[in-house]
């Protein structure tokens, strides 16, 4: 067991694990995001559950926050290792003939998703947790000139997708998900060493899971956009 | 009284082999530690015999020019592997496959080794299963059989077409295993060039890395070679391109003898030649007999339509066709042995029925076994029987599972489906059944030095039947050699070391150098190829599947004056330090041009037909060989400078427990 | 046919190497790939120049030799082949046709298109077999029946002709497919499983320490194998090495 990480199947084990959790945090994301399509309020009172509540804060968030960080800087290891075991590049390879795009560029793939991260969190995240851990107001991003009118977190989003600029971003940003995970979600089964009868049943949820779950993000940002 | 002394334990016949064991000397396990043995090629027999030797306690060193043990030639033996197991329960037994072997080789083998070899080919299968070989099995998950030429019963175990290949694979683990344990070092890319003889024994060899260029001397207590067949003679063969007979013949100039050189095996279903860029033939297991027919038309004018593309071979009647060997062998049919089925293709296609461009091609054909297991699936499944798409599809199937691979290599060469249009096959140079002489320890005439596999000659006489070649090299390297050679190796648990910096040493590797240096320097104008093609012609033409007087003498001469040609006139670019792969191919042509001047020299010696060996002269008046009694032995030359000088030594063979017939399959 | 050939030549292991053009003529497309570079080698020795080193040697698909990178497919354009059983009539007139060594850190080039892949016996050594030794006492072949399926994925898994076309193929240069099928092989029969942790684990360490990459599931590997080795058998020997990793 002791030094797992340093063998070539553990750490695609390690990277497999971590994508699997971060393909269920993005279905938990998507839900509680949808719901702002039909109900500023359940949206608003998730969204506050979420952000206050001392288990998803304390604990659940560390921990995604470390599958995130892990997951970008194995990403970043195995590429380095990957690149090195081939010093001299053919002249000619045809690569397209054995293998799809997506999955000969999951590091492109993952560095926009990484680069649109930062927009994310920034537009986000920090300030959400400024208000909440530097200011220590802990009422929701309600505003306080006018308490009455509730949590804030709906209009706060809805005041994001105004810029038809950040849409776009965002758009691009999912697309690019989109083909990460077309080859990530089976490729990380792979790599557990999951390829049974059932596992190749999934293949047919995979690409709904893959194209959906992007798709129903950027649905939301488009219609934000356009309902503003 | 012969020279030659085959040791030949006493008693009786199935008792010799357990009776010799229990005779011959052993080492004891400390004092294996203090021997080496070199091996030579890493095949079937090398590659068993390294790491059996290893297991038992020996210091073992391992060559083998391939870039890996993996790649010796034997990987691609496709068919199976014979053995006495009768778990189909058709009245096999050890005896039954001595008989068949004996008879199949014409009674020109060897009694004793016979047996022997019939005796162990059980334990074969059991040590492959025990290492994790995946030989075919039955829905019941025991072992499935097929048959093969020859014989009456179905006692060939079998791994789909590449057998060869999971035995050898099974064979290099087991080296591996001792690799990993330091107890075999593994010389790859290294040819061996020359056997150093001490006191009379052989003590060493000289070999080139051919990676670098730089001829190493390596010591050892026994020599063995594995170093397998000389089929490439003929130029275009089924063997692999660097198959060569170099350790063979230096081993044959250093003093051991060279037995049976013309006994050599065509083939019968081969991919034919396509054209003079060919550099090598593909084989088509002997297996596809067991459900192709072969035939050819039996008129003239369909074989002229079928030449100029105006008929298709499947569009030819059934009574236009002439399925010759179920007609002239009712008894054995399609499967009759090689040597007997490559001669009737050849009576065809010299009578003018081939059926491709150049008139030299049968049709072997699959669409009646691929009706039968059809309409068999289709009754199983329940489905119409009389649909002929459905049992066309299914029997498709079956064959597809049987055969599978095989096909698919016949349509990547040949371009054509051979589920929809018999395959065309015509026969080709395949194993040779002549080789080192050895005694019944297998040992060379050179005491020290042993050749096992298909490096001797001695247990498939003038023609060997299918599946049994990897029997052998299995047997002489797991069960047959790790014994005898103890017996030898008892002397010298008190030798020490050899050292490499004796006289013996240094001329052996002079004489290495001053053929490397000749070769290098030559300022000729025609490459190694050239020369080699040009001995494949004169092989193939007067050495092959018929042989006469006239040209067999014809054939030494001409071969002599190509080699003082070659010798005149090769060249070789490049220089003998770096890697440098036409200096490898000139020393091993140099080699042929000698071998294949003695190879003509023993089939004009040996007047009559046997087996592989086919004299014009010496037929039935059906076409069949006519073996002549006074020919009953071994030739075993020696070698005296030139080949034309050679010494011919006879060891007669004794039949008492066979009787000695005329070998019909009639 | 007349073709232009691009071909990678490089003295030694030391020598930087270059790609350098070669025009044949006169090719026929019954000829292999290989009897085509015969073909030119002839006109190079003809013209007293250094001939084109690659490596070969049955010329039936089986030995697992020859390794030549042909317009930047393992193998060249056809698929469950390697490059001697490769005919001329898969190109036309006229073409271009780049042939480069396998390139892996972990297979160096010997020469030209020859690459050292010791890497490859180096990992079989580490557990590529069971121990058992020839004593000729081992039980009865039929004394285990092996589910005729298991026995079928062993067989398929065992054609792996170690050519080493998946490392060659692989953007990562990764050996697992070559390296699964053996583990595969013995995890699907009964006779391999006294061996099984430590067999996964030195063969999957020898592999790391070999320099090859870590596979990232592109499928290439599977696709330009010459015997079609699937990919099951890498998820098969993650799944040995982690139960063996896990065990201790």
């Amino acid at each position: 067991m002791s030094g797992i990480l340093n063998s070539s199947i553990g750490r695609k084990f390690a990277m497999a694990l971590s994508a699997l959790f971060l393909m269920v945090f993005l279905v938990m994301h998507v839900s509680i995001n949808f719901t702002s399509v039909f109900s500023e309020e359940l949206f608003n009172n998730l969204s506050h559950f979420m952000g206050t509540n001392p288990l998803v804060q304390g604990l659940m968030q560390p921990i995604l926050i470390f599958g995130v960080v892990f997951h970008f800087v194995m990403g970043f290891i195995l590429e380095a290792k990957n690149r090195a075991s081939r010093s001299v590049k053919y002249a000619s390879n045809s690569a397209k003939d054995n293998s799809t795009w997506m999955s000969r560029n999951m590091l492109l793939t993952g560095v926009v998703v990484l680069a649109f991260l930062g927009l994310h969190m920034y537009d986000f995240w920090v300030h959400e947790m400024t208000v909440k851990y530097v200011e220590g107001d802990m009422s929701g991003l309600i505003d306080p000139n006018n308490a009455e009118s509730g949590f804030r977190y709906y209009e706060e989003l809805r005041e994001k997708f105004v810029s038809p600029v950040r849409v776009g971003i965002y758009v691009v940003a999912f697309v690019l998900l989109a083909l990460h995970l077309l080859h990530g979600f089976n490729s990380s089964f792979q790599s557990i060493g999951a390829n049974n009868k059932y596992i190749k049943g999934l293949k047919g949820f995979s690409k709904v899971y893959s194209i959906g779950i992007p798709a129903l993000f950027i649905f939301i940002a488009v219609y934000h956009h356009f309902t503003h | 009284m012969s020279i030659l002394d085959s040791k030949i334990p006493e008693g009786p016949l199935a008792d010799k082999w357990t009776k010799h064991k229990n005779d011959i000397n052993l080492v004891n396990p400390a004092n294996k530690r203090l021997i080496d043995v070199i091996i030579v090629g890493t095949g079937l027999a090398g590659g068993s015999a390294a790491a059996t030797l290893a297991e038992l306690g020996y210091n073992v060193k391992a060559f083998c020019f391939q870039d890996s043990p993996r790649r010796a030639h034997s990987i691609a033996a496709q068919g199976g592997i014979n053995a006495a197991k009768n778990y189909q329960g058709d009245g096999d037994s050890t005896y039954r496959l001595f008989y068949d072997t004996v008879k199949g080789g014409d009674y020109r083998s060897r009694e004793a080794n016979v047996y022997r070899l019939a005796e162990v080919s059980t334990n074969i299968i059991d040590q492959c299963v025990a290492q994790g070989v995946p030989f075919a099995r039955e829905y019941g998950g025991l072992l499935d059989n097929r048959s093969f030429g020859g014989v009456l019963v179905s006692r060939t175990f079998y791994a789909k077409g590449q057998t060869g290949q999971q035995l050898l694979l099974g064979a290099y683990a087991a080296m591996n295993r001792q690799i990993g344990r330091g107890k075999i070092k593994m010389y790859t890319r290294h040819e061996m060039l020359d056997v150093v003889i001490v006191d009379g024994k052989a003590r060493g060899i000289i070999a080139r890395n051919l990676v670098t260029g730089e001829i190493e001397r390596h010591s050892a207590h026994a020599v063995v070679l594995g170093t397998g067949g000389y089929g490439n003679a003929f130029y275009l063969s089924t063997y692999a391109m660097g198959s060569n007979v170099t350790a063979a013949w230096k081993a044959h100039k250093r003093g051991a003898f060279f037995a049976n050189p013309c006994y050599t095996q065509i083939h019968p279903t081969c991919i034919p030649v396509s054209g003079d860029h060919q550099s090598k033939l593909t084989l088509m297991s002997e297996s596809l007999r067991n459900d192709g027919r072969i035939w050819v038309p039996k008129h003239k004018k369909d074989v002229e339509a079928i030449r100029n593309g105006s008929l298709k071979p499947t569009e030819l009647a059934e009574e236009d066709r002439d399925y010759y060997l179920e007609r002239r062998y009712p008894a054995f049919g399609n499967l009759v042995p090689r040597d007997v089925a490559s001669r009737a293709a050849k009576e065809r296609c010299d009578a003018g029925y081939g059926v491709n461009q150049t008139g030299e091609a049968v049709y072997l054909d699959f669409a009646s076994a691929i009706e039968r297991y059809g309409k068999e699936q289709a009754y199983i499944k329940g489905l119409n029987v009389d649909d002929k798409k459905v049992v066309t599809d299914l029997g498709k199937k079956v064959v597809e599972n049987k055969y599978g691979n095989l096909f698919q290599m016949y349509e990547k060469i040949v371009d054509q489906n051979p589920y929809e249009t018999p395959m065309m096959i015509y026969p080709a140079v395949h194993y040779t059944m002549g080789g080192l002489w050895v005694d019944y320890n297998l040992m060379t005439t050179v005491p020290g030095l042993y050749a096992i596999g298909e490096a001797n000659f001695s247990d498939h006489g003038a023609n060997r039947l299918g599946a049994s070649a990897l029997m052998q090299g299995l047997a002489d390297g797991y069960f047959v050699l790790p014994y005898t050679i103890g017996d030898y190796l008892a002397h010298d648990i008190r030798t020490g070391p050899i050292p490499t910096d004796t006289k013996e040493f240094d001329e052996a590797e002079k004489s290495v150098k001053d053929t490397i240096n000749r070769l290098v320097n030559n300022q000729g104008t025609k490459s190694v190829d050239h020369f080699h093609k040009r001995l494949g012609k004169i092989m193939w033409n007067k050495c092959g599947m018929a042989r006469n007087e006239k040209e067999l003498k014809e054939a030494i001469q001409e071969i002599a004056k190509l080699r003082e040609e070659f010798y005149k006139d090769v060249f070789v670019p490049g220089n003998e330090n770096e890697y440098n792969e036409e200096l490898a191919k000139a020393g091993r042509v140099a080699d042929f041009l000698e071998l294949g001047e003695l190879f003509a020299k023993d089939a004009l010696e040996r007047n009559e037909s046997a087996g592989g060996h086919f004299r014009e002269e010496y037929q039935t008046e059906g076409g069949e060989a006519l073996r002549v009694k006074e020919y009953q032995y071994v030739s075993a030359w020696e070698y005296k400078g030139q080949p034309s000088d050679a010494v011919h030594h006879k060891e007669s063979l004794e039949y008492e427990n066979i009787e000695v017939k005329e070998r019909s399959y009639k | 046919m007349n073709l232009t050939l691009k071909i990678w030549r490089q003295k030694d292991a030391n020598d930087k190497g270059k790609i350098v053009d070669y025009p044949v003529s006169g090719i026929s497309p019954d000829m292999s790939f290989l009897e085509m570079l015969d073909v030119l080698n002839q006109e190079l020795i003809e013209k007293g120049e250094s001939p084109v080193a690659f490596d070969h040697d049955c010329r039936e698909g089986i030995c697992g030799t020859c390794s030549l990178y042909i317009n930047g497919r393992a193998h060249g354009p056809a698929t469950k082949i390697t490059a001697c059983q490769l005919h001329m009539r898969s190109f036309k007139d006229g073409d271009t046709i780049y042939i480069e060594p396998w390139r892996a850190k972990a297979f160096p080039v010997i020469k030209d298109l020859i690459v050292d892949r010791t890497s490859f016996d180096r990992i079989q050594q580490a557990g590529g077999f069971i121990s058992v030794n020839t004593s000729g006492n081992t039980q009865d072949a039929n004394a285990i029946p092996i589910e005729k399926e298991n026995a079928d994925k062993a067989f398929d898994a065992a054609t792996c002709i170690g050519c080493g076309a998946c490392v060659a193929s692989c953007k990562n240069s990764s050996a697992m497919l070559f390296v699964s099928a053996k583990v595969s092989q013995f995890a699907l029969l009964p006779q391999g499983q006294v061996e099984a942790t430590d067999r996964v684990l030195n063969m999957v360490k020898q592999m790391d320490e070999e320099g090859f990459g870590n596979c990232t599931n592109t499928g290439a590997c599977e696709v330009e194998c010459p015997k079609g080795i699937s990919l099951e058998n890498i998820a098969r020997m993650n799944r040995e090495y982690l139960a063996a990793s896990f065990k201790g």
